[in-house]
C-alpha cells in the first residue's frame, strides 16, 4: 500500500490490524521516489471475506493512499536476510559451498564468523536456515517481504 | 492578517460557522482560552463541570442539528477525561471536533505535567487525528479536520495543540477549500446496482425495511418515507434510527433487535427480501448470526463500504449517501411501468398484523406503583410527541424507544453503538443549547443521571431549562433483568442503596425538583413539571422495581426466539 510519510500513519496501519485482530505476519514499510509517500508491504493471513475487510478497512483510514492485494495477479516476492553463522573448522567451506547453492553472499568474515546476505522468496530464506544446524546460527535478521505486480500495471497515485 | 495560532483556531471557527463549543480551560490551553475573551465575537464558550460532559454536550448538539459538534479542553487528564464521550461519538458516526492543549513541542516525550500522548490515546477511537506542530499548518489542518468529520460516514477528529504553537506567530487567512489525496467519500450509489435494487423490491413477495442510524444522519428521512409509502412494504428501524420513518404511520411495526417488537423480529425472520439501509447489522440487532433472515436477498445501502458484508452477507451492496440513493430509487420508481402492486405484498401483511394484534408491548397497569412504561407514555402525551428527548443506557432507554412514539428524524438522542452511561443530561444540554425554545428532556435512570449529576450547574448558569425523566426503581435495572434471567436471581451490586434525595439535590443547585409516586397523579403532576418552560426541572418518579424490558432475545439466541412475557 502507499500511505502519508508521516509520523503516525504507520502506527495507524498496525493498531488497525491489533484492534480488530487481524495478524501482522511481515511489514516493511519506507518512503518512496515521491517523499510524500511511503511504500508499505504488509503479509496477512485470512480467508477471502476476511482479506476483503482488511483491505476495506485500509482504506477507510486517512493516511492510507492506496491498497493493493498484490495475491490477486502475477506478483514478484523478495525477502532481504542478513544471517550471521558461526564458521570455523570444516564448517567454513561447507558455508561458502551452501551460500553458493542458495545464491547468496558472504557479506562480512571474521575467524570465526560468516554474515551471509540472501534474497528470496520467504520460503527459500525458510529453506537457507533449514539446512544449517540451529547450533551454528548467531543471529538473523529479515526485512519481511516486500512485492510488487509482474508487467505494466503499477501501484500509483 | 498576523495572528497567534490560538487566535487563528478562534477565528477560524468562526469563518467556518461554528456558535457554540464546550469546553474546559486548564494550563495548556490558556493562550486558547485568552483569544477567546479578546477574538471572540459570536462564538460562545459553555463551560462544563467534567470534560466528559463538554463532548457528550457536543455530540448532542450535532445529533439533534446535523452540524459538527466542537469540544475545548487541556491536554493530560483534560484529554483523557473526554475518551468516553469520543468513543460515544465514534461508535454512533458523529461529527465532531476535539481540540486539546498539549504541552510545548520541546516538551512532548518527556513526561512533562499534564503530558499524555492524546494521539495516541485517541486513535482507535476517531475517524482521524492531528497533532499540529507548525503554527502555518493550523489553518488547513482545521479545515481538513471539519472536512473530514463532517462528509462521508462521519465521525470524530481530534486536533492536538501544543501551547507553543498556540502562541506562536503566522498569517492567517480562512482556507475555502481542502482536497484530500488519500480521503475520497463517496457521493453517488452505482445506479445499476440501484435498478437491480428497485427490480428485487418489486418482485418481493415478503419484503421489510430495516434501517437505522444512517438514515438520520444522511438526511434521507424524507425520501425514505417517500419510498416505504410508495412500496406499502413494512418497516423496521434500529435503536439508532427511531424517527426517520414515522413510528405512528401504520406501515411502521416498530423497533427491531434485543428489546425489538414481536412483529418486527418475526417479519424479520421470515422475510423473502431484507432492504438494509444505513444500518449495519449490530449483533444487538441480528440476534445469533448465524440463524438471521435465512430465507432472505439482502439489499444494503451504506455510505461506508467496510460496512458492507462485515457481518451478514449481502447480495445486492450499494456504497453511497442514502439520500441520494433513495432519492434515485424513487425517481426510478415513478418513471418505472411496473408499478408496486399491494396484491403482492397481501398476504405478507396478513401474516404481519397477526403478530402484531399480538400487541406486545402491553403492560399491567392495574397496581398501585408507577410501571415505567407508563411513565414514558405519559410524557409523551403531555409533551405531545414533540419533544426532543436524550437517554441514558439500560432499561429506561429501552422504555424510552418502545413507548415514545418518535415521528420526527434527530429527535432521539441516544448512545446506541458504545452504550454510555452518564451520556444524557449533557446532551440534552447541547440540544437545548441549539433549540432554546424547545422542550427537551431526558429519560434516565438513577443510576445513569449520578454519573453526570455536576452538570445541573451548568444547566443553571446558562439557563437551560431541561427536564429530567428519571425512572427511579433504586436498581441497576437492565444489570438486574440479566441477573433475574441468566444468573438465578443473584442480584450482584445492581441494587444502589443510599440514593440522594433527587429533589433536594435540585433545588440546592438551583433547579425544581419534583417526586412522583403515585400513578394517580403522574399525568398531573408531569404536566405541571412540563408547564414550566424556562426552569430545569428535576422529575423523580418511583416506579416498580420488579418490571422488566419485554420482549428480549436473550444475546446468542435468534430473531425468532424471543422470550415475551
Amino acid at each position: 500500500m502507499l500511505i502519508e510519510n508521516e509520523s503516525g500513519a504507520l502506527s495507524r496501519v498496525a493498531g488497525l490490524f491489533s484492534a480488530r485482530g487481524y495478524n501482522i505476519q511481515a511489514l516493511t514499510v519506507a518512503p518512496t521516489e515521491d517523499e510524500s509517500l511511503s511504500r508499505l508491504t504488509l503479509v496477512t493471513l485470512g480467508n477471502a471475506h476476511q482479506i476483503e475487510q482488511i483491505v476495506k478497512h485500509l482504506n477507510r483510514l486517512i493516511d492510507v493512499v492506496k491498497v493493493v492485494d498484490l495475491t490477486e495477479g502475477a506478483h514478484i516476492e523478495r525477502e532481504l536476510m542478513l544471517i550471521k553463522l558461526s564458521a570455523v573448522g570444516n564448517y567454513r567451506d561447507e558455508f561458502v559451498r551452501l551460500a553458493d547453492i542458495f545464491r547468496g553472499t558472504i557479506v562480512d568474515v571474521t575467524a570465526t564468523t560468516y554474515t551471509v546476505q540472501m534474497i528470496g522468496e520467504t520460503q527459500k530464506l525458510d529453506a537457507f536456515i533449514a539446512a544449517i544446524d540451529p547450533a551454528f546460527i548467531l543471529e538473523t535478521v529479515r526485512s519481511g517481504a516486500m512485492g510488487i505486480m509482474r508487467g505494466e500495471k503499477c501501484l500509483q497515485i | 492578517m498576523e495572528l497567534t495560532g490560538a487566535q487563528i483556531l478562534i477565528h477560524f471557527l468562526e469563518d467556518e460557522g461554528v456558535e457554540h463549543i464546550w469546553g474546559y480551560p486548564g494550563g495548556a490551553a490558556l493562550p486558547i482560552y485568552d483569544a477567546l475573551d479578546t477574538d471572540a465575537k459570536k462564538l460562545q464558550h459553555i463551560l462544563v463541570r467534567h470534560e466528559q460532559a463538554a463532548v457528550h454536550a457536543a455530540d448532542g448538539f450535532a445529533r439533534s442539528t446535523g452540524k459538527p459538534g466542537v469540544v475545548l479542553v487541556t491536554s493530560g487528564p483534560g484529554a483523557t477525561n473526554t475518551v468516553t464521550g469520543i468513543a460515544t461519538a465514534y461508535t454512533d458516526s458523529i461529527p465532531m471536533i476535539i481540540i486539546t492543549g498539549q504541552v510545548p513541542t520541546s516538551m512532548i516525550g518527556l513526561d512533562a505535567f499534564q503530558e499524555v500522548d492524546t494521539v495516541g490515546i485517541t486513535r482507535p477511537i476517531v475517524k482521524h487525528n492531528f497533532l499540529v506542530k507548525d503554527v502555518k499548518d493550523l489553518a488547513i489542518t482545521l479545515k481538513k479536520a471539519f472536512y473530514i468529520a463532517t462528509t462521508g460516514r462521519p465521525g470524530p477528529v481530534v486536533i492536538d495543540f501544543p501551547k507553543d504553537v498556540q502562541n506562536a506567530t503566522s498569517h492567517y487567512e480562512y482556507p475555502q477549500e481542502v482536497a484530500l489525496r488519500s480521503y475520497l467519500p463517496v457521493v453517488k450509489g452505482h445506479s445499476g446496482q440501484i435498478r437491480k435494487a428497485v427490480e428485487m423490491m418489486l418482485s418481493a413477495e415478503r419484503p421489510i425495511f430495516y434501517t437505522g442510524g444512517g438514515v438520520v444522519l444522511g438526511d434521507g428521512s424524507e425520501e425514505l418515507t417517500k419510498l416505504v409509502r410508495k412500496l406499502g412494504f413494512p418497516i423496521t428501524q434500529t435503536l439508532m434510527g427511531l424517527g426517520a420513518f414515522p413510528a405512528s404511520d401504520p406501515l411502521s411495526i416498530g423497533m427491531l433487535g434485543m428489546h425489538g417488537t414481536y412483529e418486527a423480529n418475526l417479519a424479520m425472520h421470515h422475510c423473502d427480501v431484507l432492504i438494509a439501509i444505513g444500518s449495519r447489522f449490530d449483533d444487538r440487532v441480528t440476534g445469533n448470526i448465524e440463524k438471521f433472515c435465512p430465507t432472505a436477498k439482502i439489499i444494503h445501502v451504506d455510505i461506508d463500504p467496510a460496512s458492507i458484508s462485515k457481518n451478514v452477507v449481502v447480495d445486492i451492496p450499494i456504497v453511497g449517501p442514502v439520500q441520494q440513493v433513495l432519492q434515485e430509487m424513487n425517481a426510478l420508481l415513478d418513471k418505472q411501468a411496473q408499478q408496486p402492486q399491494a396484491e403482492n405484498t397481501q398476504a405478507w401483511w396478513a401474516q404481519i398484523e397477526e403478530w402484531r394484534s399480538m400487541d406486545c408491548l402491553k403492560f399491567d397497569t392495574s397496581g398501585t406503583k408507577i410501571k415505567p412504561q407508563a411513565a414514558v407514555k405519559a410524557v409523551w402525551e403531555v409533551t405531545k410527541g414533540d419533544a426532543y428527548v436524550t437517554s441514558d443506557v439500560g432499561q429506561h432507554q429501552m422504555f424510552a424507544a418502545q413507548y415514545y412514539t418518535f415521528d420526527k428524524p434527530r429527535r432521539w438522542i441516544n448512545s446506541g453503538g458504545l452504550g454510555t452511561m452518564g451520556f444524557g443530561l449533557p446532551a440534552a444540554m447541547g440540544v437545548q443549547m441549539a433549540f432554546p425554545d424547545a422542550t427537551v428532556l431526558c429519560i434516565t435512570g438513577e443510576g445513569s443521571i449520578q454519573m453526570n449529576i455536576q452538570e445541573l450547574s451548568t444547566c443553571l448558569q446558562y439557563g437551560l431549562p431541561v427536564k429530567i425523566v428519571c425512572l427511579n426503581n433504586g436498581f441497576l435495572g437492565m444489570v438486574r433483568q440479566w441477573q433475574e434471567f441468566f444468573y438465578d436471581r443473584r442480584y450482584s451490586m445492581s441494587y444502589m442503596d443510599s440514593l440522594p434525595d433527587f429533589v433536594k439535590l435540585a433545588e440546592a443547585y438551583g433547579h425544581v425538583g419534583i417526586r412522583i409516586d403515585n400513578p394517580a397523579t403522574m399525568k398531573q403532576q408531569l404536566e405541571e413539571a412540563f408547564a414550566l418552560k424556562d426552569r430545569f426541572v428535576f422529575i423523580d418518579i418511583i416506579t416498580d422495581q420488579q418490571e422488566n424490558v419485554y420482549p428480549m432475545i436473550p444475546a446468542g439466541a435468534g430473531q425468532n426466539e424471543m422470550i415475551l412475557v
